[in-house]
């Protein structure tokens, strides 16, 4: 078995577009099970995000997906160090924000945004909608003076697409789609280059989705934003990402460029999960190949050995439950961690390298 | 062609609160077949799961109120029963699953005794016989080590499979009609496949009539027969799936259409969202509820609402503009 790759799976135009704002390399979360009244001891480890790397470029999008326990969601926390990483780098504008001390950290927390999927939760009932999008300019000091804090906030509130009239209301007085634009400005306050969006569409209804969809997107643009998009949702992902990155307990199964992962899927998971999600528009969607897995996500306390995808895997084979299979570029910029996968879409017979 | 097993006729069904009269569903009239699958689409607060709790007469009360309409079931209008009638009919005709099974199943009885309950109480069992047939409906929703799980929590079980467990206590009687309301929306993708899956393989099998409640177009589009879409208390488009998603004939269902992103869709391209916000039920607009953000709404469309009428062939739409509607804006067909 020599499937073992030293580089991290970046994009093929890596070199020629100066590098990546964000590298993440190795990067590993594991939550210590603890039991017992008096001595706190360690009965197991659930290894949320075991081992994952990659990098986005500037002006990037890449969509992370996964199932619930996938670690999607631990990794993006990780990332702006709002989980502690059990070992692992996160390079981002020259430094390694794991190893980053506290007051340093602060400072480069206004380059990083982060946007959460629930719009009711994630905003203080009891600020108005200025006070929480102008929160980060005054943690970070970029105003002069009230007047200038209070021009900014407005500015903000018409970059997101609310009425700067709106500064002094409360949340419960917005909808769904109002606050999470308002969840957006503020985490776009401190001009960040790079932002955390972590399902910020799942809770909304399909006729605002589109909105906020199209709200980031036209963000991304006009700030040149890189984003990390975590969706479960792979219809979502496939409209706003440059490329995709597939997770199942705690790893990268597969990682390409957006169309390439969606036309050409290679992991057996992979291919499941896109034959899950129904087209809506019936005479194509009924033409389509349906893979059902069969059985549960495995708990992530106790994940299947080797491949943890074995388990539920249609073409699993002897060899997967004995080795963990490394991410291999099978294609340009097309990444698998499958012993069987080959570059077409198609399985080896055997274990072939 | 013969009876529905089900025909919703004019059902009002209201609510009342210090914020005043909401007409969750206000005049809304359909049918399902024996062995059919109806989808009933609509965003949050439309009254698609106003609807079926109402022909459940599950709609608390107060501060609902059910005010007008007939609930057809097997030749009986469902509204006028006694409550000891309607029991009857919940537990063995019409079968019920909703979104969220931890809530409807009770955390204190095991898995087994939820299901025997049903069969003692609608088909007579005996304990024993009844034990022996709630072993065979867990396998029979694939639930692997039947007798065993029979003696479990549900808490001991995955949210899939106590969602298996519900579809197999509303399968258990053999009802004519089985609800789902948004059954698998809080399932993992991969999950939500093979409950949707054994739902349909089940109700194919035992030509059950199926309602499929969802906000989700694709789950609408992969499994239904026919649509009903709802918007603001009111059914406004109805058709056969195919039809209504090839020549989708309300703006609505246009603007769902053209907003929703899709699995086959190339990375980057734009989505076409409907402008404005989903209107307050208790202030609807006046007219047509959809008009404020609709882009082919004329004068009339502020004083009169649109009846249902033929647009096309079994398919019906509210829209006075109808016949101006189109997917592609321009009018160029695809």
């Amino acid at each position: 078995m020599t499937l073992v790759q030293e580089q991290t799976p970046t994009t093929a135009t890596d070199e020629e577009s100066g590098g990546p704002l964000l590298e993440v390399s190795d990067l590993k979360v594991h939550f210590p099970v603890k039991r017992g009244l008096i001595f706190d001891r360690t009965v197991g480890l659930i290894k949320a995000v075991d081992g994952v790397s990659f990098s986005i470029m500037p002006g990037e999008t890449l969509g992370l997906v996964g199932e619930s326990g996938s670690g999607k969601t631990t990794t993006g926390r990780a990332i702006l160090q709002l989980v502690k990483a059990t070992s692992g780098r996160v390079m981002f504008e020259g430094a390694d924000l794991v190893s980053l001390s506290g007051n340093n950290m602060r400072r480069m927390r206004r380059r990083l945004g982060m946007v959460f999927q629930d719009p009711y939760g994630a905003l203080n009932p009891r600020m108005t909608a200025g006070d929480i999008i102008g929160e980060p300019l005054v943690v970070h000091k970029l105003y002069q003076g009230r007047q200038d804090l209070r021009r900014q906030v407005g500015e903000l509130l018409e970059t997101v697409g609310l009425n700067r009239s709106m500064v002094d209301r409360y949340p419960h007085e917005f909808s769904g789609g109002q606050r999470q634009r308002i969840g957006v400005a503020r985490a776009l306050a401190a001009r960040p280059s790079f932002m955390v969006l972590d399902e910020p569409v799942s809770a909304l209804d399909v006729s605002i989705q589109a909105q906020i969809i199209n709200l980031l997107q036209n963000l991304q643009d006009e700030f040149e934003l890189s984003y990390l998009f975590i969706a479960h949702d792979l219809s979502v992902v496939r409209h706003i990402s440059d490329r995709v990155a597939v997770m199942y307990l705690g790893k990268i199964v597969e990682v390409a460029q957006c169309d390439e992962l969606y036309e050409n899927p290679l992991h057996p998971y992979t291919k499941a999960l896109l034959s899950a999600i129904p087209i809506p528009d019936p005479e194509l969607d009924r033409r389509r190949d349906r893979i059902v897995l069969e059985g549960d996500i495995p708990s992530p306390l106790n994940p299947p050995s080797g491949c943890v995808f074995h388990t539920r895997c249609p073409v699993a084979v002897e060899d997967c439950p004995a080795y963990v299979p490394e991410l291999r570029e099978v294609a340009p910029g097309h990444w698998v961690a499958c012993i069987r996968a080959d570059g077409y879409g198609q399985y080896y017979t055997s274990t072939a390298g | 062609m013969t009876e529905p097993l089900l025909e919703v006729k004019n059902l009002k069904t209201y609510f009342h609160s210090s914020a005043g009269q909401v007409r969750a569903v206000d005049g809304s009239s359909f049918y399902i077949h024996e062995g059919e699958t109806l989808g009933l689409v609509g965003e949050s607060g439309c009254g698609k799961s106003v609807s079926a709790l109402s022909v459940m007469r599950l709609i608390p009360n107060p501060p609902g109120r059910i005010e007008d309409g007939e609930v057809i079931f097997e030749g009986r209008d469902l509204l006028q029963l006694t409550e000891a009638e309607m029991r009857e009919v919940r537990g063995s005709k019409i079968g019920m699953i909703f979104q969220e099974p931890m809530t409807s199943l009770n955390p204190v009885l095991t898995i087994g005794r939820q299901l025997t309950e049903t069969l003692e109480l609608h088909l007579k069992m005996t304990k024993q016989i009844a034990n022996r047939r709630a072993a065979e409906l867990l396998d029979m929703v694939g639930i692997a080590d039947p007798e065993q799980r029979l003696k479990d929590h549900p808490h001991q079980l995955s949210g899939g499979q106590r969602q298996r467990v519900m579809i197999a206590i509303a399968m258990s009687c053999n009802p004519k009609l089985l609800i789902a309301d948004e059954a698998t929306t809080a399932l993992d993708v991969t999950i939500q496949a093979q409950i949707l899956e054994l739902m349909m393989q089940l109700t194919n099998e035992l030509g059950t009539g199926l309602l499929i409640i969802t906000h989700n177009l694709g789950v609408v589009a992969r499994y239904a027969d026919r649509v009903n879409v709802m918007y603001a208390g009111k059914i406004r488009e109805t058709g056969p799936a195919i039809d209504l998603y090839r020549n989708p004939k309300h703006p609505y269902t246009v603007g769902l259409l053209n907003s929703v992103p899709r699995l086959d869709s190339r990375s980057g391209s734009r989505l076409i969202p409907i402008e404005g916000e989903i209107p307050d039920p208790a202030n609807l607009p006046t007219g047509c509820a959809f008009r404020p953000r609709c882009q082919w709404a004329v004068d009339k469309c502020a004083s009169e609402d649109p009846p249902l009428v033929e647009a096309a062939e079994g398919q019906m739409t509210a829209c006075w503009e109808h016949e101006n509607v189109t997917r592609t804006p321009t009018g160029a067909l695809a």
